[in-house]
């Protein structure tokens, strides 16, 4: 019943914070300088032109006014028309948002693996110089924002090795004939290798810039808590029951200290899909950040309003998630 | 235990000096850029264009990191763009530091409707993708170096409000502000002269690091091109213009990077450094 509870309040908060994020955004991009309706016409329109337009967009009436037209249509998932695109800023949204999420799970996957395993391996050989590096490996990847790595990686990975692509999803040449846009998934479902293959020569290089510093988090904080896991009694009987080192720290310890990390985890994730953003941008990859800097370049409001508020549902959603799977996989919480 | 305490300081103490080093370097490049760049950061000549560093062959004498495609020197563009990288870490971070930290301070300590409405913020906040924030903002602001420091300080100062705000909530819970409460100090005077001081080595060190995080956000906002005025030499303008030639001529990228990836990491360094070294605990 508690639970029930403060599942409740907890959605009841994630919806107040959306219709802020909405009121905000909403409120920011209408003092936006520069007519769009402007730009979008040819040189030599006349003020009519101009102010027929702006009917039709609702740019002549209040901001309320706005506000509450916007909301009523975003309530039946209709978000309006992109003024650069002249699309359904939904369409639009949900066939870039694919994009997005694969390149976001392949980099918490690869931030997971990596950051795991340097966690493993620092407590296997703790006060070690093997620690001591992972420190400092840790130490240095956090420090370094991934607009950085993933520049680094262009050099390393595009020019002095070239054995990735620098930019784009997929190439242009390939011949995909695929129903959704989740194109890696679909082309492991369908097993497309050579489509795979490309996808991934073209991932590689922003996926793993998104996951170093979240890697370098996990690596630090698991660790710490394995470490201190590995004194408790149980792990000691479990020493003295003759297993092997390393099966005591992935059997006995790994299962009782993942939880912290875990809480951690979410809300760096939602740190990465932040930071698509600007890691899409860079490698010219298809998806809703680079979309979204082009739609703030165009002064695109309707699709600007569109993007972010997909982003900030997708951020709370997390955090849901996240606070869900802490009260489920914490039995003190289950039962209180 | 206590020798691992020790083993850990004295790397820390090396940290500090190269970090702080390389900011004392930086800081004399932005402020005397004018008398010791070798040539005019603005100056185009197509004739130089693309021109590589002095070791390579082919290289023009006086152009010592090279020149872009429109025969701009490098060296010079990164000596001049550290004076806008300078102003935005100092201004920008203390701005935000300001603002956030007596936020967070308010919060914490008066709890209550304050603390309602302030966290509602910060977690209305943190539903925004940084960077697309950051560049909505400047949309909305005009590109220009105003437009920049109050974007950073509308976007970062959850960062410090989150943080102080724990901390001065740590700290109201303690005997000696209950005593100072007993010895009849008004609530605001024991907030500036109680819990402030005890907070005022986390906010130094939050500082720090939110120098290295504004001097990103400028040169993320000068790559997507939306910064200061396109023509005056940024880190990031030289960094998107890299990224484009980066197959023809790959210092126009590497040298303002690794400029920047120093810049960014000496900051953190100096950062972490000052935490270890003010936190009570590890000392």
């Amino acid at each position: 019943m508690a639970l029930l509870r403060a599942i409740l309040v907890r959605l009841l908060t994630t919806a107040i914070t959306l219709f802020g994020v909405a009121v905000i955004v909403f409120v920011v991009i209408r003092v936006v300088p520069g007519n769009p309706i402007a730009m979008m016409l040819p040189p030599g329109a006349t003020e009519a032109d101009i102010a027929r337009l702006q009917m039709q967009y609702g740019f002549d009436k209040s901001i309320f006014e706005q506000f509450t037209i916007w909301l009523s249509g975003v309530v039946q998932g209709d978000f309006g028309t992109s003024i650069s695109l002249r699309q359904p800023v939904s369409l639009l949204v949900l066939n870039r948002l694919p994009a997005t999420l694969e390149l976001s799970i392949v980099a918490l996957l690869i931030a997971v693996l990596i950051g795991g395993t340097m966690a493993l391996v620092g407590t296997r050989f703790r006060d070690t110089g093997a620690e001591g590096a992972i420190d400092m490996g840790a130490g240095m990847a956090l420090s370094i924002p991934d607009f950085l790595w993933g520049l680094v990686l262009i050099l390393l990975f595009g020019v002095l090795w070239p054995v990735f692509h620098i930019s784009g999803r997929i190439s242009p040449s390939l011949d995909i004939d695929f129903t959704t846009n989740f194109y890696l998934f679909e082309a492991l479902f369908r097993l497309r290798f050579d489509v795979l293959a490309d996808l991934i020569g073209h991932m590689f290089m922003p996926a793993v810039a998104l996951a170093i510093p979240l890697a370098a988090i996990i690596a630090q904080l698991l660790k710490q808590s394995l470490k201190e896991t590995m004194h408790l009694d149980y792990v000691t009987l479990a020493r003295t029951k003759g297993y092997a080192e390393r099966t005591v720290i992935t059997r006995e310890a790994l299962p009782n200290a993942i939880l912290p990390t875990l809480t951690l985890v979410g809300v760096q994730f939602t740190f990465l899909i932040g930071g698509t953003v600007i890691i899409e941008r860079l490698f010219s990859y298809e998806g809703l950040g680079n979309m979204a800097i082009d739609a703030v370049i165009n002064r695109d409001l309707p699709l600007i309003q569109g993007i972010v508020i997909l982003f900030a549902l997708i951020f709370t959603l997390v955090n849901l998630v996240v606070d869900m799977m802490y009260v489920v996989l914490n039995p003190r919480l289950r039962h209180a | 235990m206590r020798d691992a305490r020790s083993e850990l300081t004295r790397p820390i103490g090396v940290r500090l000096w190269l970090s702080g080093g390389w900011l004392m370097l930086l800081a004399c490049a932005a402020i005397f850029a004018p008398w010791i760049a070798p040539q005019d950061p603005l100056a185009q000549d197509l004739f130089l264009g693309r021109m590589p560093p002095f070791w390579e062959n082919g290289s023009e004498a006086g152009f010592w990191l090279g020149t872009d495609s429109l025969g701009r020197d490098v060296l010079s563009r990164i000596l001049y763009g550290a004076r806008l990288a300078m102003i935005v870490a100092l201004v920008a971070g203390t701005l935000t530091c300001l603002i956030g930290a007596s936020l967070g301070l308010i919060a914490g300590f008066y709890r209550g409707w304050p603390d309602r409405i302030i966290s509602r913020f910060v977690d209305i906040w943190m539903a925004f993708p940084p960077v697309l924030f950051a560049i909505l903002l400047i949309a909305v602001l005009g590109t220009g170096l105003t437009s920049i420091i109050i974007a950073i300080v509308i976007i970062d100062w959850t960062r410090f409000a989150r943080v102080i705000r724990a901390e001065a909530l740590s700290q109201s819970a303690m005997d000696y502000v209950a005593s100072a409460q007993v010895a009849g100090r008004a609530r605001f005077g024991t907030m500036l002269t109680e819990i402030l001081p005890n907070v005022l080595p986390t906010i130094v060190a939050l500082l720090t690091l939110e120098m290295g995080i504004a001097v990103i956000v400028e040169a993320i906002l000068s790559f997507v091109n939306l910064s200061i005025s396109t023509d005056s030499p940024t880190w990031g303008g030289m960094i998107a213009e890299g990224r484009i030639s980066v197959h023809q001529a790959w210092w126009v990228l590497v040298f303002p990077l690794i400029t920047l990836f120093l810049t960014v990491l000496s900051f953190s360094q100096l950062g972490e450094g000052l935490k270890d070294r003010f936190d009570p605990v590890l000392r």
